[in-house]
């Protein structure tokens, strides 16, 4: 992916040697291996890897996927190679709430650049950057398939929808107020705020 | 009303439940399929109700599953494709968020026909909570025996999961997405082998869309021919438009092949109308990929027919006055839309999707964005039109897979029918003032 910012960060021993899942996790990443028959478990790759970001800090770090490696038994490069090619691995550190608002036709005709403007005032940063107290990241995405209930943005699992300047606003406040990571595989599906 | 297969029952409480599903007649295609047919039956039933493919390409259904490899001993495979990320498309997901079990229901179905023992349905990433939901209700299907070992007590036996992807719209292409499927990057392959020979780790695989799949259902509940009746010439059944823009009533509505644009647009039982009494200027009808076609055309074919909702008549007129039904994303545009700034984000986004292998496509969508950037900041000039003209022209038919064509007929389709609105900035007659372009305040109001 063009746009995708490939990973600068330098591999650390010390810090590899800490990183394992939790047992929730570990036991998810087990079930999604159990799906692809014992020699092809390479294919949990793309799922596993959204488990990992979600359990590492919301971003894989080159100990994270080298990790992640081990565990699908693969080379740490094919790790790295599927992580740097799908944009919704993270390959360094975003805020705990990454805000993506779509900006394709739909979205477009609809005022998604005025979404985009207004985040950007309202949190002071502009598109790629995250707030200075690590709660928002603000990044544009392409069609997220919400083109009937445009404009959106995502922001883990959820999906803010046919969103006006207010219910930016409300859902700004209530992410600041829980405070907390957002992940893709948060399990509160559908955010209707 | 027109006749609904798909989302008839899209408001009954708790349809996303196996219970209310099947109350509602679900499974009812499993029972018929395993218990009074051969699986060379369901596949000629699905033959004579001239489905076609309703992720885009339009090939027919029963054809592809007949180009299935039976080898002995090996393996084979039916992937759902529910990577929906066509500009303009939301069906898929309305369809598996609202009635999870009729796109299970038909992947059962369409695997006893195909003698798949196991099926995946590949749902794009940022759908996860979509895959939840997907996920909940194959697990009500494993417990109440619909999945799983000896299905109603026949031979047949089934599993069915769910994979995630990772964010890139290159997976809806069959070839990239078994790519994806194995773990690695959505690469398209070169083809032959087509996946019916080679597929899935290599063995004998058929990739559907979710609609189609979810469209076996009724194809077996009435019988082929019945379904074959719907629709005009060979545009049968039903088809979900995911319509959006600048309409009264965006949503996902099901219609029977063969309605005209006009109404469909104009009626209320559709889209509505245009939104604040304003003049409808041009439609995507079949999601980004497919060309734009101003109002006088979309209307009415060149030949001054009205133009109907089917695969033939949109096609009509080839590409210099027609366009393509695709995936079904109707994107409508009022009279105030600068053709040329949606055009910028539709190359832009082709430039963000190009997987990157092939030159013409990884270098060609960043020239266009770029060219298309100098028109939105004034500093285009007119020889930059044929400029767009010539790079379009030498990415289409130069690429592996059709990315490729997807990023260029949009670009041709915008000049060939608006290029008049390209020249006037060129000539610095009009600039596209970007700013003013503030759509979100009418919304609030």
């Amino acid at each position: 992916m063009s746009s995708q910012v490939h990973g600068t960060q330098h591999f650390d021993k010390a810090k590899r040697a800490q990183i394992a899942f939790s047992e929730i996790a570990m036991n998810t990443v087990q079930v999604i291996i159990s799906h692809y028959p014992p020699e092809k478990i390479k294919s949990a790759l793309l799922p596993v890897l959204h488990v990992a970001q979600a359990e590492f800090g919301g971003w894989l770090s080159p100990e994270t996927m080298d990790y992640v490696a081990s565990i699908l038994k693969i080379k740490p490069i094919e790790v790295f190679e599927v992580a740097s090619f799908y944009t919704m691995y993270n390959l360094k550190p975003m805020g705990k709430c990454v805000l993506e608002v779509c900006q394709t036709s739909s979205c477009w005709l609809m005022g998604a650049e005025d979404i985009v403007k207004y985040i950007e005032k309202k949190l002071n940063i502009k598109v790629g950057e995250t707030t200075k107290d690590g709660m928002f990241t603000l990044k544009t995405a392409e069609c997220l398939g919400s083109c009937g209930t445009a404009p959106m943005l995502q922001c883990g699992a959820s999906y803010h929808e046919n969103l006006t300047y207010e219910k930016v606003d409300n859902l700004l406040e209530n992410y600041k107020t829980e405070n907390r990571l957002r992940s893709y595989t948060d399990l509160d599906y559908k955010n209707t705020l | 009303m027109g006749k609904k297969l798909l989302i008839h029952n899209d408001k009954v409480p708790g349809i996303h439940t196996l219970e209310v599903y099947r109350a509602h007649g679900g499974y009812a295609s499993v029972e018929k399929a395993l218990k009074t047919m051969q699986p060379d039956q369901v596949t000629d039933e699905v033959k004579k109700s001239g489905l076609r493919g309703r992720g885009g390409a339009g090939f027919p259904t029963g054809m592809k599953w007949s180009f299935l490899a039976k080898p002995e001993g090996v393996p084979r495979y039916l992937v759902c494709n529910a990577d929906e990320s066509e500009p303009g498309t939301f069906k898929d997901r309305y369809l598996m968020e609202v009635i999870p079990h009729a796109l299970i229901e038909g992947m059962i179905t369409s695997s006893y026909a195909l003698g798949a023992k196991t099926s995946y349905i590949y749902i794009r990433g940022e759908y996860f909570y979509v895959a939840r939901i997907v996920e909940k209700a194959i697990a009500e299907a494993y417990a109440a025996g619909w999945l799983g070992k000896n299905i109603l007590g026949t031979d047949f036996s089934h599993d069915c999961y769910v994979q995630v992807g990772g964010g890139a719209y290159i997976c809806g292409e069959e070839t990239a997405l078994l790519e994806s499927l194995e773990g690695k990057r959505g690469n398209p392959r070169i083809k032959p082998p087509f996946p019916a020979v080679a597929g899935l780790w290599g063995c004998p695989t058929v990739v559907n869309n979710v609609e189609t799949i979810a469209a076996v259902v009724p194809i077996v509940n009435m019988g082929g021919e019945e379904y074959a009746k719907i629709g005009v010439g060979k545009s049968t059944g039903t088809k979900l438009i995911s319509a959006s823009g600048h309409i009264n009533k965006p949503g996902v509505y099901e219609i029977e092949l063969g309605i005209t644009v006009e109404d469909f647009i104009y009626s209320d039982e559709y889209c509505g109308g245009i939104r604040n009494g304003k003049k409808l200027k041009a439609v995507v009808a079949g999601g980004s990929s497919v060309p734009i076609l101003p109002t006088e055309l979309i209307l009415k074919t060149a030949k001054g027919e009205p133009r109907l909702m089917t695969y033939e008549s949109l096609a009509d007129g080839g590409f210099a006055t027609g366009t393509m039904l695709g995936s079904g994303g109707f994107i409508a545009m009022d009279e105030d839309t600068s053709i040329v700034k949606n055009l910028f984000t539709f190359t832009r986004f082709y430039h963000h999707e190009s997987c990157g292998q092939c030159s013409p496509c990884r270098e060609g969508t960043g020239w266009m964005e770029k060219i298309l950037q100098k028109f939105l900041n004034g500093t285009a000039n007119e020889s930059d039109v044929d400029l767009l003209w010539d790079i379009q022209s030498k990415i289409e038919g130069k690429t592996i897979c059709p990315l490729g064509e997807a990023a260029a007929w949009p670009v041709a389709a915008a000049i060939r029918h608006f290029k008049h609105e390209f020249l006037e900035i060129a000539q610095k007659k009009k600039f596209v003032d970007v700013s003013h372009y503030n759509r979100l305040n009418k919304v609030v109001a």
